[in-house]
């Protein structure tokens, strides 16, 4: 048997709606072999893994505090690839972000004032689109491939995390922890609701997919970052220009992803450590394409992933099995993604096999 | 030798070839007459084992075989040159050559036989000479010359002349007739009549996928099988006033110079022309000679430090971006339909809003600098474009890339006549378009000229050149020759300059 | 002498899973196909190198498991990439992504392990040639298999039917189709190779240059390994320099951090003095060097766009869907 794909006219609305749901389906599957091979009850497991955290405030506020760099995160990476462009180190422009946010709590813990959140809200954003400035100038000026070096400067951004917290910036009545001072109250973004922990990082968030969506789907600078991503040639045709786009596209995607940082440093955490992030921004990858690069499905797809963050976590605890089960989920559903958006754009036909000599 | 019967061909719900039959004897050229879409590449593409057929029969000394592949044709005895090449830019003469050979042959001597076979048909070719580095004039003689190292008894031959001057085209009829007279078989596929009738013996004519008729070219006339072939009367494009244009210039070039963005770009040298309200300056030329480094300084996709080198109605517009220049009246069509001049997977209606953003920000956009697209405006012009240019689509507003070619390009067309640009630059305005479409779309080039605009045809159809032309300017080498009165200048003048002869 | 000769052992040590991937990922990519999974192809060849040289005792076999893991990984993209036609690049970090995650649960067991370690062959004779002997002859045989791989590689691309018939689909597809050249076999057997390659480097690192299993221990060297390609510009022969100017970088910056100040007092006091300055810098700036250089080499070969474009793969990346 082989497979033949036949184009399409024209893209097909349904399989666009639909292909998340076909890959999530899928992903179930998979998670049901996987757990019968690993000597467990699926049905328990993806019970544990997939229900059990939304049935409690506190996991649910977990979920809200999990999701909320993801998202942040995708939203900016959605505007990025939609424009043909590969930033894959906003896992880096993340770090750089919470260090760039963390400047003035940690020079300067004595400031006070109703600025200095917003301040550092802002130098965050600073610190990611510098950053994420790097590779764009260089692919810009130089023509150097953006996937390599954006990663590149993933590894750089987390050893500087690394040489900080160790040196310099090591609180100095901490016992030589690797630690930063802890931040005080008005360094903090503060919860949002009586019943836990969940902080207004997520208020960011939702205001980052609105206009997101807005600027994406209403108005001209969205339609240029389609035309450009889907047709480059066409994009010189329309006048637009396809180096300024690389440049904002990265400066975006690295200015959220460096507010993802500071709302992890100043809303989870309270201090900078050697290490900030389980590896949101990788995973947001995953989110933006199974949102289809689209910000409200990535709002849907930063809960789901969020999801097998605490899942994973819960499975720990009361099946005993490795959390690293969960990244293996990630990837599964990435891989499921990629293959039923080819529905999107051809019949896939299954041909037995009719040999001829 | 070749007998093909009542062969099918469907894609989908579109029936490509419906039970074509055809029969090629020994020593003959025999001419495959057809419009652009009429399913001729299709027959081949089975002939060559390209494509496998859904039904019919195809006999080989009246034997009936099977093409499973290109190579079971090649050793068969069939061998082709196709249209759109099928080499490989970065290898070198030898290095293709031997891909389309068996693998009896060593590669390392492929080289010596390609140089003995190329000296004995008069077809010059360096064997290690890169095909990235070759005009394309020689890119097909080495399709022809690896062609003929397989010794076939067959040669399939796929628009050979679409991408020659009329000189390089004269050669290759000699060495046609030369392989006809060592008694090989030609399946010459083509829709210019002219050739055929000079040519060949036999024609076989297709028309939506089948076959309309089978006659001996010379006892027609060019008028009776361009009747066979469209299947009514097309009827010309009609002209009035042609060479009596007086209006002032509105575009202007004035030495532009503009070196290749790429290694295989060209490089324009000391362009010149000057193009007055109401007159059709055609710019023909072999592909490749600059054509599209042409455009791409015209409609100022590629912009020059020298702003005074290009004039739109007077202004200085050299350094200045396309938009700004559609904002100065300018109008492109590029050559390219889907991926240049509108994007596959978008709607007709946002399609609308790539070229016309900027010329038509007052109507086509709201809310100050938020540049909210406004849907209602643009869903009404997208219909009133539709409805204009007669574009026949499924559906309210369907992508770009559900369209035929030739409704596309239709509706390309109209999104600039819509605009009553004072600039119209249009580069291949008919290539893969039905007659049909390529009429209307010939005709709106000349009605939008005579009702005051400046209009640049680029075109690789001599024909379409001639046609709607008021002057005739060569393209070749990347130097544009001085426009001549179309109603003066030869078809044979035309070729020389195409050939390289250009002045100064 | 014993201690420079140390060193330059290990920079050939450091040196040789960087060039093996990067052949392999360059046989890939000249059939038209850019497989940026080499880091997760190159994990899951390390923890299946580590893992079946454990079970087994044999580390021979280990190295077999880390090539039979990187083959079977690669097909996971050869089947969404070239049956599919997925976005290669997307599938590609798939690829990685899920295979760091696929790693780390699979080599949970093994944490903390002391490995079975492929230990050198000596060939006698060449091996007592002064200078080059115990540098050339008396390695490891992944090290041997890496320069007999870039001699045969670099034999089969330009001197072959077979590898002709590669370059000409990386060239062109579509002509190559209408050749009746199987574009889909070809580019099959690219991948797997690349995979293979990939999976035995990453074998190397578990078995060789630190014989035991830690997450995510390639630490980037698949991304250096793509980024050697580009460097190389799609020529074998500069895979060689390239890779082993990263592996003297690795060592360099490791040397660095490793040496002990004192031990250099006999140093004229200038160079000591400069050894100081060097020393003083953090080690976390010196474990950056790697990283730095790769974008550095890559800024300094991008620059030359002629170059690059003449030298890449014209299909590269694109997605083939033949007519039927």
């Amino acid at each position: 048997m082989r497979i033949e794909l036949e184009r399409r006219a024209a893209h097909s609305v349904v399989f666009s709606a639909l292909s998340p749901f076909i890959a999530l389906g899928l992903t179930l599957v998979a998670g049901i072999i996987l757990f019968s091979a690993l000597g467990l009850n699926p049905a328990t497991a993806l019970f544990t893994y997939f229900i059990e955290p939304l049935t409690e405030v506190w996991s649910l506020h977990e979920l809200i505090i999990k999701a909320t760099p993801l998202i942040l995160i995708a939203v900016g990476l959605s505007v990025c690839f939609s424009s043909g462009n590969w930033n894959i180190g906003a896992e880096g422009q993340l770090v750089m972000g919470a260090i760039a946010g963390s400047i003035l709590p940690i020079l300067f813990p004595d400031q006070a004032g109703f600025w200095v959140l917003p301040l550092m809200l802002v130098m965050a954003m600073a610190g990611g689109a510098g950053w994420a400035a790097i590779p764009a100038y260089l692919k810009n000026r130089f023509g150097a491939n953006e996937i390599l070096t954006s990663l590149m400067l993933v590894y750089v951004a987390q050893l500087f995390l690394d040489w900080l917290v160790r040196g310099h910036w090591r609180n100095p009545a901490g016992y030589n922890f690797p630690e930063s001072r802890t931040y005080t109250d008005g360094q903090i973004l503060p919860e949002m609701f009586s019943s836990g922990p969940a902080h207004y990082g997520a208020l960011l968030a939702l205001i980052a997919v609105i206009i997101a969506w807005f600027m994406m789907g209403k108005t001209i600078k969205g339609f240029q970052v389609k035309v450009i991503g889907q047709a480059p040639r066409a994009g010189r045709f329309a006048g637009f220009s396809a180096r300024k786009m690389t440049l904002a596209a990265f400066l975006i995607s690295g200015a959220l992803a460096g507010l993802a940082g500071i709302s992890e440093v100043a809303g989870a955490i309270q201090q900078l450590r050697p290490v900030v992030s389980p590896g949101y921004g990788f995973a947001a990858i995953i989110v933006a394409f199974l949102g289809r690069l689209n910000p409200l499905g990535v709002m849907a797809a930063g809960l789901i992933l969020a999801l097998s963050y605490l899942g994973g976590e819960a499975a720990q605890i009361s099946l005993g099995i490795s959390d690293k089960v969960g990244r293996v989920f990630q990837g599964v559903l990435l891989f499921f993604v990629l293959a039923s958006d080819t529905l999107i754009h051809y019949r896939i036909k299954f041909i037995s096999s009719r040999k001829h000599a | 030798m070749l007998e093909v019967q009542a062969i099918t061909k469907k894609f989908g719900d579109l029936v490509a070839n419906d039970s074509v039959s055809l029969e090629v004897s020994k020593g003959e050229i025999h001419a495959l007459l057809g419009e652009n879409g009429a399913g001729k590449s299709t027959l081949v593409k089975m002939l060559y084992g390209s494509l496998q057929p859904d039904g019919g029969e195809i006999l080989w000394h009246g034997k009936p075989i099977e093409i499973p592949s290109p190579s079971q044709a090649r050793s068969t005895g069939i061998g082709m040159v196709f249209q759109h090449f099928s080499l490989f830019d970065s290898l070198s003469v030898a290095e293709n050559i031997a891909l389309s050979l068996g693998k009896e042959n060593d590669i390392r001597d492929i080289g010596e036989k390609a140089r003995q076979v190329s000296e004995e048909y008069g077809l010059p070719l360096q064997p290690d000479t890169i095909i990235g580095d070759m005009s394309v004039g020689e890119r097909q003689r080495v399709e022809i010359v690896r062609c003929l190292l397989q010794d076939p008894e067959l040669i399939i031959l796929d628009e050979p002349t679409s991408v020659l001057t009329p000189q390089e085209a004269d050669a290759l009829f000699e060495t046609l007739e030369r392989l006809r007279s060592e008694g090989r078989s030609i399946l010459y596929i083509s829709h210019r009549l002219d050739e055929v009738q000079k040519m060949c013996d036999h024609a076989t004519i297709l028309r939506h996928g089948k076959v309309v008729g089978e006659c001996t070219p010379a006892d027609e006339t060019a008028a009776s099988l361009a009747n066979l072939m469209v299947g009514a009367d097309v009827g010309d494009v009609t002209r009035t006033g042609r060479g009596e244009v007086t209006g002032e210039a509105l575009l202007e070039l004035h030495n532009v110079n503009q070196e290749a963005a790429s290694p295989f770009a060209m490089e324009l040298t000391d362009i010149n022309l000057s193009v007055r309200a109401g007159e059709v300056v055609g710019v023909a030329g072999v592909a490749g000679n600059g054509q599209s480094e042409f455009f791409d300084v015209l409609s100022g996709e590629t912009t020059s430090s020298d702003n005074a080198s290009v004039r739109y109605n007077g202004h200085e517009c050299g350094s200045m971006g396309i938009t700004a220049r559609r904002r100065l009246g300018g109008a492109f069509v590029a050559e390219e339909r889907l991926g240049h001049s509108a994007v596959p997977d978008l709607s007709l209606s946002e399609n609308l809003i790539l070229a016309r953003h900027g010329s038509d920000s007052k109507s086509f956009l709201g809310m100050g600098p938020l540049g909210v697209i406004q849907n209602g405006v643009i869903k009404s012009v997208t219909k009133r474009i539709c409805e204009e240019m007669d574009v026949r689509k499924s559906g309210e507003d369907p992508d770009a890339s559900a369209l035929s070619g030739g409704n596309l390009q239709k509706f390309i067309m109209g999104r600039e006549l819509d605009r009553k640009p004072s600039i119209l630059v249009v580069n291949q305005p008919t290539w893969g378009v039905d007659a049909g479409a390529a009429q209307k779309i010939r005709q709106a080039v000349i009605d939008l000229a005579r009702a005051g605009s400046a209009v640049v045809v680029i075109s690789q159809d001599l024909d379409e050149i001639m046609e709607i032309s008021d002057r005739i300017a060569v393209m070749s080498d990347g130097h544009l020759s001085k426009p001549e009165d179309a109603e003066s200048i030869t078809r044979e003048e035309i070729g020389l300059k195409m050939g390289g002869l250009h002045d100064g | 002498m014993e201690m420079t000769e140390a060193i330059l052992l290990t920079i050939f040590t450091a040196a040789t899973p960087l060039m093996i991937a990067a052949l392999g990922e360059l046989v890939t990519e000249r059939s038209g196909v850019l497989n940026l999974g080499v880091e997760g192809m190159m994990i899951m060849g390390a923890v299946a190198g580590f893992a079946s040289a454990q079970i087994t005792g044999d580390p021979y076999l280990g190295a077999l498991g880390g090539i039979v893991a990187g083959m079977l990984f690669s097909l996971l993209f050869a089947f969404l990439t070239i049956n599919l036609v997925a976005n290669q690049v997307a599938t590609g970090l798939a690829l990685t992504i899920l295979g760091l995650g696929l790693s780390g649960l699979i080599g949970e067991a093994y944490v903390g392990q002391p490995g079975v370690k492929m230990l050198p062959i000596v060939i006698p004779g060449l091996s007592q040639l002064p200078l080059v002997g115990k540098l050339l002859f008396s390695q490891d045989a992944i090290f041997y298999f890496s320069i007999a791989l870039l001699i045969a590689i670099n034999w089969f691309l330009f001197k072959t039917r077979a590898g002709l018939t590669l370059r000409s689909v990386g060239d062109n597809h579509t002509s190559a189709h209408s050749l009746g050249i199987d574009v889909i076999k070809i580019r099959y057997l690219a991948v797997m190779f690349g995979g293979a390659c990939s999976g035995l480097a990453g074998a190397h690192l578990a078995l060789v240059y630190v014989p035991q299993w830690v997450e995510g221990m390639t630490a980037g060297r698949g991304w250096i390994a793509l980024a050697l390609v580009v460097f190389a510009s799609w020529r074998p022969w500069r895979i060689l320099m390239g890779a082993y100017l990263f592996g003297a970088v690795t060592i360099a910056q490791l040397h660095i951090q490793a040496i002990d100040i004192n031990s250099l007092s006999f140093l004229p006091s200038g160079l000591f003095y400069l050894t100081g300055l060097i020393k003083s810098i953090p080690s976390q700036f010196l474990s950056a060097l790697p990283y730095v250089a790769t974008i550095v080499v890559l800024v300094i070969i991008s620059k030359n766009r002629r170059l690059t474009l003449i030298n890449t793969p014209a299909s590269l990346g694109k997605g083939f869907v033949p007519d039927r």
